[in-house]
């Protein structure tokens, strides 16, 4: 039986979740707000919050001194890719986890969320070396490799507790029914199989789109994802806000969005199926 | 199922993801550990000759050393105590009804989906210059003298924008793990007369002890490598007053090209990550029943 809701204590818990939502987002909505001012107006002191003359120019300005969309696209290459590739290497191993457990399957999958555990800053100095004597260095081959390779173990991870989850029953009954194999992958597992493997493609994307230590470490001029362009508005083109503000929101608005459908599988995804 | 010829095809399906794994830790792992023998600076040629121990005397004996550790224990601590305090308070507020509960629960989770870069140049320009900086304008606003967070108090500035990009983390965990309790439980406890705080403490906490666990041991792993927001915002310093552990193993390896020592850096670094990954193991391994 569902208990009875009084109005005022919903009244009190509204007012008080939307102030603390409010506060926590405002930071994003006031990097929104800036990028449509002029450069003048970013800095006003008393700052308006919405009566100004909005203006769409600082994203043109950005485009224009920065070729923001070189950095964009890198991005999106650095992390479709990995997820692809990361997806590619890890949907057989999860699916004969899943399907086929033998003793060593959960030392195995112990094992490869151990390499997780690895501080990237402990493999700096080799991976710096190995890329400057390979030319990877500055390269989205490069990037695209590493990122696979950090985020390999999440993405066993999370299919793994999705696959797990197909019930083995069905497949049986799919035999007897005189399935082929073909058919039986095909028509069964496959259908059955994909919102997992969707959201395990949402999360790393997201994952590796935001990553900042191989990004920052590994790239100048050429392969310099977004992480690595903003970073350069560090001094002193920071502090033209209204400028930061535009390459900012170009930035994270894609992410933001993809986030906002991937709540769940975050949790999932990030305590490996500790929490769910 | 598992047939001689299935455990075959599994053994091959695994082997990839394994092979690549195996190399990626052992590879740059051992160059890690043999790197950290000799005295090889990239900016003095010739040969590189094994030193044995001296890297890590360098590493220990160096005044850097005390300060990124200390700074690593509070940026990690400080850190862990906002989001989880602050996460188990907002989790119990969003547990509550709330009209448009949907909305606020974007609005809470939105930091954790900005990049590190763009977070850490916004708090660092837009709130938190002494000049034209927001928190600037509201200081002059009260009558008060603008506060120059970054320059004066350097690690609570990083602990707080890093504070901001973690609570929506810790906030949909422990929420997630609060919506999993039996609500028949709360009803019986009510009638036995419990009231909230007896409630929160012998039936909510206790509940969420595990997620909270969880939330501790997964941000502990990724807040030890915290790098990007310190490098935009104050590169380690004044001083070495943000300077933590990552930071000052980069700094030692790619500003100061000394590959030696920042490769000893790079091995305690490495310990140190295992112990805390060790329990966090514990506690996985135990949920997953094969």
């Amino acid at each position: 039986m569902a208990r009875a809701v009084s109005n005022r204590r919903k009244i009190i818990a509204t007012t008080a979740g939307w102030l603390v939502g409010l506060l926590i987002f405002f930071p994003i909505l006031w990097t929104i707000l800036t990028s449509f001012k002029t450069e003048a107006e970013a800095i006003a002191s008393p700052p308006s919050l919405l009566a100004f003359d909005w203006t769409l120019d600082n994203y043109f300005t950005v485009q224009e001194r920065s070729n923001y969309f070189r950095h964009f696209f890198n991005s999106v290459v650095i992390s479709l890719g990995s997820t692809v590739i990361g997806l590619a290497i890890a949907v057989p191993a999860a699916w004969s986890m899943a399907f086929v457990p033998a003793k060593r399957t959960k030392d195995v999958l112990m094992w490869m969320l151990s390499t997780k555990m690895l501080p990237p800053v402990g493999v700096l100095v080799p991976l710096y070396l190995i890329f400057r004597d390979t030319g990877l260095l500055d390269t989205r081959v490069g990037l695209v490799i590493v990122l696979t390779l950090i985020n390999l173990p999440i993405i066993v991870w999370m299919l793994f507790t999705y696959f797990r989850e197909i019930p083995g029953d069905i497949l049986e009954a799919a035999r007897m029914d005189g399935a082929s194999l073909k058919a039986e992958i095909l028509y069964v597992l496959t259908p059955m199989a994909i919102p997992g493997i969707a959201s395990t493609l949402l999360l790393n994307v997201i994952l590796a789109w935001n990553e900042a230590f191989w990004t920052l470490n590994l790239t100048a001029a050429n392969a310099a994802p977004l992480t690595a362009f903003i970073a350069s508005y560090s001094s002193p083109e920071g502090l033209f806000y209204a400028k930061l503000s535009a390459a900012s929101t170009m930035a994270i608005a894609p992410i933001l969005i993809l986030g906002w459908f991937s709540q769940k599988q975050l949790v999932r995804g990030l305590t490996f199926g500790a929490v769910k | 199922m598992s047939t001689q010829h299935s455990r075959a095809a599994a053994r091959l399906m695994i082997s990839p993801a394994v092979i690549l794994l195996l190399g990626w830790m052992l590879i740059p792992l051992g160059l890690t550990i043999y790197f950290s023998l000799l005295r090889y600076n990239l900016l003095i040629p010739g040969d590189n000759p094994f030193v044995g121990w001296e890297n890590y005397e360098f590493f220990f004996t160096d005044p850097a050393f005390n300060d990124a550790i200390v700074n690593t224990i509070l940026l990690v601590g400080g850190v862990l105590v906002i989001t989880v305090i602050g996460g188990i308070l907002l989790a119990l507020l969003l547990d509550q009804p709330i009209w448009g509960q949907g909305i606020v629960r974007i609005l809470v989770i939105a930091p954790f989906f900005v990049m590190p870069t763009v977070s850490a140049l916004v708090w660092k320009n837009m709130f938190m210059n002494p000049v034209n900086g927001l928190f600037a304008h509201l200081a002059k606003g009260m009558g008060l003298e603008p506060f120059d967070f970054l320059a004066q108090a350097p690690l609570a500035s990083i602990i707080l924008i890093v504070s901001w990009q973690w609570l929506p983390f810790a906030t949909l965990i422990l929420l997630t793990a609060l919506q999993s309790l039996d609500s028949e439980q709360l009803e019986a406890s009510e009638m036995d007369g419990a009231g909230p705080i007896n409630k929160f403490v012998f039936i909510m906490l206790p509940h969420m002890a595990r997620a909270i666990t969880v939330v501790i041991l997964i941000q502990t792993i990724f807040l030890l490598s915290i790098f990007a927001e310190i490098l935009v915002t104050t590169a380690g310093g004044p001083g070495t007053a943000s300077t933590n552990l990552t930071y000052l193993i980069y700094a030692q390896s790619l500003l100061q090209f000394d590959v030696g020592l920042g490769s000893a850096g790079g091995v305690f670094a490495i310990i140190l990550a295992n112990i805390v990954a060790i329990f966090l193991m514990r506690m996985i391994g135990k949920n997953l029943d094969l």
